[in-house]
């Protein structure tokens, strides 16, 4: 048989939910949840989606210099980043923006980045979210030696301690870095989870251009397991990095995690798919949307009502309203912004340019 | 009472080689604070291809001293993440001609993460690197890659150029807060000198005057120190008084004693193993003249490789600049 990267057999796929919004029990991932974790995880999937809209919006209208939306990929977002515990550290790429917000990083800070008024400043440690990423795979490796840090503390393979996880797309799978944290992260047998979502297309470039094997298959070469997981399925998400994670937790290695996934809108708001990719494409890929299939699930099974969907849609659309205007809200940074941040203790050459520069602006005054 | 004073271990003055004093520091770094940790390829078990971190893998164990695959990038990247863990990582990179697969992280990652965070993110790594020609080794063993480390903003890049610098800055660069690029001449290794753990050392962003003299500045860091301070020897036999500023560090440059003692000779030369086109001594010699226009007798000359990849080693001596360029590029500064 010949594999190719898009070969998915059923017995593969990782689901709990189908597209249809049917529950599926899997063997080796069971998951209970309440009735209000499920429904938190409806809310988390659709306000991810509204604040990832209106910031499509925002740079449409020139506020934003650049927006890379997450547009179908909500479900591995929110999924996984619903699995984290709290001393546990992402390492993102720059479309993170469902995982920012359920580690509680208002996405105002993300807005700040691209909107140039920083570089994406937030305090890692605050959140247990890293800066954003965006020389691709760059972060795999910064991942697996916070991964090592972990291990050096003391509380590694005890059940109780943190874990990494970094995650990639699968262009970034073609990177030396990343194939570098795999070897790493093996041989180190590091506390680590690679979470790829192949959302099929680097910018234009298809899945076939970075594999001729499925993503995940790739992990048994470097000697740990890989998985895939339907990446629009929340459920399978979530119970998929769980195991990952716990696997990280009790001193049993890094897993990659394939989420196959679909990047519904443009690369980034600078892109135009129309020239590379078909539209029955993503005709295909919408009957598989990871918020519909939820919400069907969550109304066949009676866990959410009409006024609760009402609910919902309204508090997202507060939240974008609210993520407009702290936006606009923004002001410039001054220019000491430059020169003050680059070193911790005094440069003799930053200091004799701020100095200078410093009394060109007087000048003007 | 006495007895416990006698028994605390006391610094002991020695004669060190570069190697050594540099192997000294390093080990008294990681004694003094249980966060320092030294990775790299064969540092462990081998000691490192020069012997740098020899004893230190038996001393401190293999969680301390880490024996890397071969993936420099790996060694840098994952440096970044111990050190956002709380570590604080000294890298050896093998051979100055193998820093490349990691100047992504490098550049892109550790030199702009403290900005790019505002200064949430400290990245205090030590990237070693090997560097310099003179020894006979086969290409990309002998390169001079500083110019580029020194024109990224958000690195300190260092150079030691004798056992004393070597055991003193090489601490100061693991207890600096910053990302510090540190360049070690491996032709001066084998060089020896009494080190004194009891002196104090000079900060390491500091540029000191290797040898007094009136008459022509010589600029110089790392494996030229050395040269230079031959070339001021031998020109004193010629009744020239040469200087010999030592920079230390190349980013910051120290550039108050540099223009001091520039003002003070009115001629100066600037000597680098590396291509002088686009190298480090471009930037000295703009500064040098911004700065002492009236006071230059003569233009800054520079004395260094050529605008050739490092040549096979047979003809090295010709690439690498030693006391007949040196003294060359002097007479001609003189007869200006």
């Amino acid at each position: 048989m010949t594999l190719d990267a898009h070969t998915v057999h059923d017995t593969e796929l990782i689901q709990l939910l189908t597209p249809e919004g049917e529950r599926l029990e899997h063997p080796d991932y069971p998951l209970t949840l309440s009735d209000s974790q499920l429904r938190d995880l409806y809310r988390d999937l659709v306000v991810v989606r509204a604040l990832d809209r209106e910031s499509v919006a925002l740079t449409r209208q020139g506020e934003l210099g650049l927006w890379p939306s997450l547009l179908g990929q909500e479900a591995a977002q929110v999924g996984s980043g619903r699995a984290l515990g709290a001393g546990d550290m992402v390492f993102p790429t720059y479309r993170e923006h469902g995982v920012a917000y359920c580690r509680g990083l208002p996405l105002l800070n993300i807005l700040k980045l691209f909107r140039g008024v920083d570089l994406g400043a937030w305090d890692p440690r605050e959140y247990g979210f890293h800066l954003y990423s965006i020389v691709i795979g760059s972060q795999t490796l910064h991942a697996t030696g916070y991964a090592m840090g972990i291990q050096r503390d003391g509380r590694h393979g005890t059940g109780i301690g943190d874990a990494a996880i970094a995650y990639f797309g699968d262009g970034a799978t073609a990177q030396g870095d990343v194939n570098e944290s795999f070897v790493w992260a093996s041989v180190y047998n590091a506390p680590i989870v690679f979470f790829c979502q192949n959302n099929q297309w680097a910018i234009s470039a298809p899945l076939e251009r970075q594999t001729r094997i499925p993503l995940y298959r790739r992990a048994q070469g470097f000697g740990f397991p890989g998985v895939r997981v339907d990446g629009n399925d929340v459920l399978a998400c979530l119970a998929v990095t769980r195991r990952a994670l716990d696997l990280a937790r009790t001193g049993r290695g890094p897993t990659l995690i394939e989420a196959f996934t679909y990047r519904m809108d443009a690369h980034t708001t600078t892109d135009d798919p129309t020239r590379y990719r078909h539209s029955d494409e993503l005709e295909a890929w919408k009957l598989k949307d990871p918020i519909a299939r939820f919400r069907a699930y969550l109304s066949r099974s009676g866990l959410a009502s009409p006024d609760f969907f009402d609910e919902i849609d309204a508090q997202a659309k507060r939240e974008a309203a609210d993520l407009r205007s702290a936006c606009l809200a923004l002001p410039d940074p001054p220019p000491a912004e430059l020169f003050d941040r680059v070193y911790a203790g005094p440069h003799a050459v930053l200091a004799e340019e701020k100095a200078a520069y410093d009394s060109y602006l007087a000048g003007f005054r | 009472m006495n007895d416990a004073i006698e028994t605390m271990p006391r610094p002991r003055s020695e004669t060190l080689t570069l190697a050594k004093a540099l192997n000294q520091g390093l080990r008294k770094a990681m004694a003094d604070d249980p966060k320092v940790l030294v990775m790299g390829e064969d540092v462990g078990r081998l000691g490192g291809v020069f012997r740098v971190t020899d004893g230190l893998h038996q001393e401190f164990g293999e969680d301390r001293v880490i024996d890397t695959p071969l993936a420099e990038s790996g060694i840098v990247g994952t440096a970044i993440g111990l050190a956002l863990r709380g570590y604080r990582p000294v890298c050896e990179i093998q051979f100055d001609g193998f820093v490349f697969p990691a100047a992504d992280q490098i550049i892109t990652q550790l030199a702009k993460m403290r900005m790019r965070s505002r200064g949430a993110v400290e990245l205090p790594v030590v990237v070693r690197i090997p560097c310099g020609g003179g020894i006979g080794a086969v290409e990309h063993h002998s390169e001079s890659p500083e110019a580029y480390f020194a024109h990224t903003a958000g690195l300190r890049v260092v150079a030691c150029a004798n056992p004393v610098d070597a055991y003193w800055m090489i601490q100061q660069a693991v207890a600096c807060p910053d990302p510090v690029i540190f360049f070690e001449p491996k032709r001066r290794y084998w060089d020896k000198a009494q080190v004194d753990p009891a002196d104090g050392a000079v900060p390491f962003d500091r540029a000191v005057v290797a040898r007094p003299g009136t008459d022509v500045t010589l600029l110089a860091y790392g494996p030229m120190v050395k040269t230079c301070l031959e070339a001021a020897q031998a020109a004193q036999e010629d009744g020239r008084s040469l200087e010999v500023v030592d920079l230390r560090s190349l980013s910051p440059l120290d550039t108050g004693t540099v223009l001091e003692s520039v003002r003070r000779t009115g001629r100066c030369v600037v000597v680098h193993e590396a291509p002088v086109f686009g190298g480090f001594g471009g930037e000295l010699a703009a500064r040098v003249t911004e700065h002492c226009f009236y006071r230059l007798e003569a233009p800054v000359l520079r004395v260094g490789g050529f605008a050739t990849p490092y040549p096979p080693s047979r003809l090295e001596d010709h690439y690498l600049p030693d006391l007949d360029r040196i003294l060359d590029a002097v007479d001609r500064s003189f007869s200006w």
